[in-house]
């Protein structure tokens, strides 16, 4: 089905177009806005901001698979993205690794039968004084252990926000992406 | 993180809850910095402030991201005379393994970055900058756009800040997970929505960076640091954490300013430290008001000071053969400042300190890395697209016990054919760590290729 935006993703798309002097350069934060209507980029949604921002598809096509975070429609509700860059593996990120796998009972890279959940080794995530970490969807869990991946596990499948979340977007009351700073600039003369 | 002798700048009130909103900044004396280099008049030739500039110059402050570079005279080199538009970005892609620091300051002091950006904004003539934020760090991303939001409303932010005539426009922009944006041409290939391909200097970005128009590319810790600069003035902040004076003569140092170091690894206390950079490595791997010791008390082997990218230390004790042709033994007693580090044979880079202990496999670290530099090396560039592909696939080979000992020599030959041959330093920062791996942990290395195994016992399973 083809992509379209909901007027609160356009409303965002067209103040950040008057953001930068050039509009391909809204290219990577309006992929974000696709991520946060749709919960993934998809090759519809990439063909519809090829069209938004007057650029060619396959160029399009190019910019996005450089990038690896943006998440996938393959992807399950929840992508686990586990460290396994050296500060992390020195604190232990290949218990990380098993225990996600024996919880989960999926091996890297795969998604579970009921696209709950993705298991993705990734490289540095930016959060080493607190290894070993994993990422799940954009929240931060830190200084791991097999007990709180447990427990982790347990409260996403209940549908709970998880006991040891440390950093996100979800502790701070939900995603806010650019509204903040349109609003404020609507009040602003 | 609050240390007894030292009130920390950039970290004040970290972790504090609703500590980053704007009301708690102006509480203690947010803004005034900025409100006092406002009431600074702009030179017409050349839209901007020399004296300023120069202040920053004289202050000695350094970018904290990891070159080490005089931050005023990176201002200097701005191409005033071009008719052009100016940039500023600030870099907070932060994605050097070990390295966090950024992060708590976006965190919890969003607006002391902001209050930093908009000094650098006045003083190099800018109406426009950016803040390139790595992707993972969504939370970041929200709390700089709520601070944003509040700054424009407070007047902070617009097309004529407190009634100064200028305009002053700041956009988070955040990436979406690619080492290699971090390096500041990439980054602006990212910024403007291409592939984040590094690009040939020159020119550099200060004469055709963003969009082709001069742009001055900053750390957003060193942009951070820049309030406290001015509020105290460049005097006293090449004071910090210098050694007392001798007679009248006041000693500069090198590297003044508090740094914030990001102590990971097998210490008993890993974090982010903030500190005027005098203090030790072994002061800050054992000292009870930093990392508190080894992890269990197992004996360390190894020190990477700067971030994954930088040359590894010994700290077994035991001497290596050096380059000269000499008997090394590093030493943990040296300075965590740009200069001494760089004396010691390696460099502070973003001062991300990664301690090892004796029980992990040097070959087996290094794989590690190998593999982090071969995914993000973005492929342009023959000697890093296929050396990085080498040196994976090698140390592969010797960790599956099946190298042969020309493979150990190999290592060395692929290394050194990487440095200096691309566009970027990604192909540098692979061979930096490659050579003094192999070079100060010979015998590791030859042990694995000939008995196909590690020399260690009880490897750590990296």
């Amino acid at each position: 089905m083809a992509f379209t935006f909901t007027d609160d993703s356009r409303r965002q798309l067209e103040w950040l177009l008057t953001r930068y002097p050039e509009k391909r350069a809204a290219l990577l934060p309006a992929m974000r806005l696709v991520e946060e209507q749709q919960g993934c980029v998809d090759v519809e949604a990439l063909d519809c901001l090829a069209r938004e921002l007057g650029l060619p598809p396959a160029y399009v096509y190019g910019v996005f698979t450089f990038y690896t975070h943006y998440r996938l429609p393959t992807d399950g509700k929840y992508v686990v993205m586990v460290c396994a860059t050296l500060p992390c593996a020195l604190r232990g990120a290949q218990m990380v690794f098993d225990t996600f796998k024996e919880e989960l009972k999926i091996g890297l890279g795969e998604t579970t039968p009921d696209k709950m959940f993705t298991l993705k080794k990734v490289e540095c995530l930016g959060s080493c004084t607190t290894a070993p970490v994993c990422q799940i969807n954009d929240d931060f869990f830190e200084n791991l252990t097999p007990q709180k991946i447990r427990e982790i596990v347990e409260d996403l499948k209940a549908g709970r926000v998880p006991r040891h979340l440390s950093n996100g977007p979800t502790l701070d009351g939900g995603k806010c992406g650019y509204r903040p700073m349109v609003e404020a600039m609507q009040d602003t003369p | 993180m609050i240390l007894p002798d030292f009130k920390p700048i950039l970290f004040d009130g970290a972790c504090r809850k609703g500590e980053w909103t704007l009301e708690r900044y102006l509480a203690k004396d947010g803004y005034q910095a900025f409100r006092k280099v406002l009431a600074m008049k702009r030179d017409p030739a050349t839209n901007s402030i020399p004296a300023l500039i120069d202040e920053v110059q004289k202050s000695g402050l350094r970018g904290r991201g990891g070159a080490g570079f005089s931050t005023g005279r990176k201002w200097s080199f701005v191409d005033f005379k071009s008719p052009k538009p100016r940039y500023l970005v600030a870099n907070f892609d932060e994605s050097e393994p070990g390295t966090c620091k950024d992060r708590v300051i976006g965190m919890y002091n969003p607006h002391m970055l902001i209050e930093g950006c908009l000094i650098a904004m006045h003083a190099v003539g800018i109406e426009w900058g950016y803040i390139y934020i790595r992707g993972e760090f969504a939370d970041v991303f929200e709390r700089l756009t709520r601070a944003c939001a509040e700054a424009c409303q407070a007047g902070f932010l617009g097309p004529n800040v407190l009634g100064s005539g200028h305009g002053f426009h700041l956009q988070p922009h955040r990436g979406s997970g690619a080492y290699v944006c971090g390096e500041e041409t990439g980054l602006l290939s990212s910024l403007e929505g291409n592939r984040g391909y590094p690009k040939v200097k020159p020119p550099f970005p200060a004469t055709a960076g963003a969009w082709g128009c001069p742009t001055v590319v900053n750390n957003a810790g060193t942009l951070a640091s820049l309030p406290h600069l001015i509020r105290i003035g460049a005097g006293a902040y090449a004071q910090i954490g210098a050694a007392p004076a001798v007679g009248d003569t006041p000693p500069s140092t090198g590297s003044p300013g508090s740094q914030v170091y990001c102590l990971s690894g097998h210490v008993k206390r890993p974090g982010l430290y903030e500190h005027p950079m005098n203090v030790t490595m072994r002061e800050l791997i054992y000292d009870e008001r930093f990392g508190g010791g080894m992890l269990d008390d197992i004996p360390i082997k190894a020190v990477i000071p700067g971030g994954s990218s930088m040359p590894v230390m010994r700290c077994d004790g035991k001497s290596y053969l050096g380059s000269n042709g000499r008997e090394i033994a590093d030493s943990l007693d040296m300075e965590m400042s740009f200069d001494a580090v760089r004396a010691a044979g390696s460099l502070l880079g973003s001062a991300a300190v990664i301690v090892m202990n004796e029980r992990v496999c040097m070959v087996n670290a290094l794989y590690n890395l190998a593999r982090f530099y071969h995914h993000e090396s973005c492929g342009q560039c023959t000697p890093c697209r296929e050396g990085t592909g080498w040196l994976e696939k090698i140390l592969a080979k010797i960790v599956s016990g099946k190298a042969r000992p020309a493979d150990f020599e190999r290592l060395h030959s692929v290394a050194t054919q990487m440095s200096g041959t691309t566009i970027c330093l990604l192909s540098d920062s692979v061979a930096m760590p490659v050579g003094s791996f192999v070079t100060k942990f010979r015998e590791e290395f030859k042990y694995y290729c000939e008995h196909g195994k590690s020399m260690v016992k009880d490897a750590i399973r990296l």
